[in-house]
């Protein structure tokens, strides 16, 4: 279980996480949702260890990660996969190459069992072995999503972030984004964290919900509870309200 | 006035801070090189690319200099005649000052830059972030082999250099202008010393080093998207150039 205890982060002196507490159940996908700015990628990012709060706690089973160093901290990160919202595939690797990294780089398997397992994943994703020789670059969108999925899921992590997953894709390849997540999740039961503002989508996925505004958690509950939530900001923002105050 | 002092304070204590900054990123990616895993493909990978691929333009660089110094030598020299001399010009100029000095601001301008561009591109599309989460670290992965490269690198580039500028030397000095072959070799046999040969080695060891810290660095660092990375590939070119030459000065004055 990820549990997030008074996080505070400014950056510039604007102040971006507020003093969020969440907690995140093992084996389940909790989505957090808030309007762009909200700063959901930068609580994100302090999960995945890649910034320091200036304030607060992030317990990983009950190890706190933003005090771990050297080899804790490199264990800890062991047992996370991200999915970055832009893929962040390597584009000097091809598509296999990118999704067998982790595997050259932290485990001491045969070159053949690398390959494998990365083929298995990318089948496993749905993607055709075709792709797997061509550079990031040379596939569309949807399949770098795919391949980062894959690549987040090779070393079989217990934690998989995503930060947008479905930003910037078409309605059915959203779907198809979506789909797989719920499939490798029934497949693999990591505990999963999405961050996005694709509503309703997203809620397809999540077994719960926690909503994001101005740095603090303002609603968390399962899908309904949220839907049902009388919060006028958090009803406001799934019925996509305009906000004259930001206009 | 007080306006005028509080600019200039504040810019020597952002260039303190900046410095300070490079140098803890400089032993923060060296030390990479004494945790394993060893990263020897890495780094063959980048003597390939920094060290094989500007041997054209080295190639290039060092014959038109070499062959404008016997240009510019020979009518220099011809006025006291002592155009067998033209040698020892030639090659102790190359060997002292412009070997070194030339090569690193070609490597700079050709690998340089694109080190910067690519590092930058790595930071602005989260690849550096992507490894960071795979608990593989971007300094030992992507940084120290590109250092490691320039202090390899840069060296032999600066003997290639001096090896091809002393032939271009000889090619006009000689073969057009008909110095003696004799007294354009022997004149440099005599005059070149191993402290102008382990002067220039050092310069070639500082510069390959800054070069490829500025590189890094800026890439490394790079924030706004597209313009940041033009910014940074930019600033990486003209930094580098700017310190190599200071270097120069520097290191002169202590070998001379």
């Amino acid at each position: 279980m990820i549990k997030i205890i008074e996080l505070f982060r400014s950056f510039n002196g604007h102040q971006v996480l507020n003093g969020i507490d969440l907690e995140v159940p093992a084996g389940k996908i909790t989505v957090v949702i808030g309007k762009s700015g909200a700063g959901k990628s930068v609580l994100l990012k302090h999960i995945a260890g890649l910034l320091k709060p200036d304030q607060g706690r992030i317990l990983i089973d009950g190890l706190d990660f933003t005090r771990a160093r050297g080899r804790e901290l490199q264990a800890i990160k062991k047992r996370f996969g991200v999915l970055f919202q832009g893929g962040a595939l390597f584009d000097s690797l091809t598509v296999l190459e990118n999704v067998a990294f982790p595997l050259r780089e932290k485990t001491s398997l045969a070159e053949g069992e690398i390959l494998s397992r990365a083929r298995q994943r990318l089948a496993q994703v749905n993607l055709p072995p075709e792709v797997e020789s061509n550079y990031p670059d040379e596939v569309s969108g949807g399949m770098k999503k795919r391949v980062a999925l894959a690549r987040a899921l090779v070393q079989e992590p217990e934690i998989v972030l995503f930060d947008e997953p479905v930003t910037g894709l078409d309605p059915p390849m959203m779907n198809t984004v979506f789909h797989l997540i719920t499939k490798t999740h029934q497949e693999s039961g990591y505990t999963g964290m999405v961050v996005s503002h694709d509503i309703p989508a997203v809620f397809q996925i999540a077994h719960y919900v926690a909503m994001l505004h101005h740095g603090r958690i303002v609603a968390c509950g399962t899908p309904a509870e949220i839907q049902q939530n009388p919060d006028p900001v958090v009803q406001g923002f799934l019925r996509g309200e305009i906000d004259f105050q930001e206009t | 006035m007080t306006a005028l002092l509080r600019r200039f304070g504040h810019f020597f204590l952002s260039l303190a801070q900046e410095t300070g900054r490079a140098m803890l990123f400089l032993f923060a990616a060296l030390a990479q090189a004494f945790v394993p895993p060893y990263r020897f493909r890495r780094l063959w990978q980048e003597i390939y690319f920094i060290g094989c691929k500007s041997l054209l333009i080295i190639f290039l660089t060092a014959a038109f200099t070499g062959m404008v110094l016997a240009l510019q030598g020979y009518y220099t020299l011809r006025k006291y005649g002592s155009e067998s001399a033209l040698g020892s010009v030639v090659a102790l100029s190359l060997i002292r000052e412009l070997g070194p000095v030339l090569a690193a601001l070609m490597v700079s301008g050709r690998a340089g830059s694109a080190i910067t561009a690519e590092i930058g591109i790595m930071r602005i599309t989260e690849q550096l972030d992507a490894m960071d989460t795979m608990a593989v670290n971007p300094l030992q992965y992507v940084v120290m082999p590109k250092l490691l490269a320039g202090i390899i690198s840069v060296p032999l580039l600066t003997a290639i250099f001096n090896v091809v500028g002393i032939l271009g030397g000889f090619l006009v000095g000689v073969l057009l202008l008909g110095v003696s072959s004799g007294s354009y070799f022997s004149g440099m046999t005599q005059s070149v010393v191993s402290l102008d040969v382990n002067g220039g080695f050092v310069k070639s060891l500082v510069f390959g080093l800054t070069i490829m810290l500025v590189a890094c660095y800026h890439g490394y660092f790079t924030e706004r998207g597209a313009e940041g990375v033009s910014y940074a590939t930019t600033r990486t070119v003209v930094v580098s150039a700017i310190l190599v030459l200071a270097w120069d000065y520097v290191l002169t004055s202590f070998f001379m």
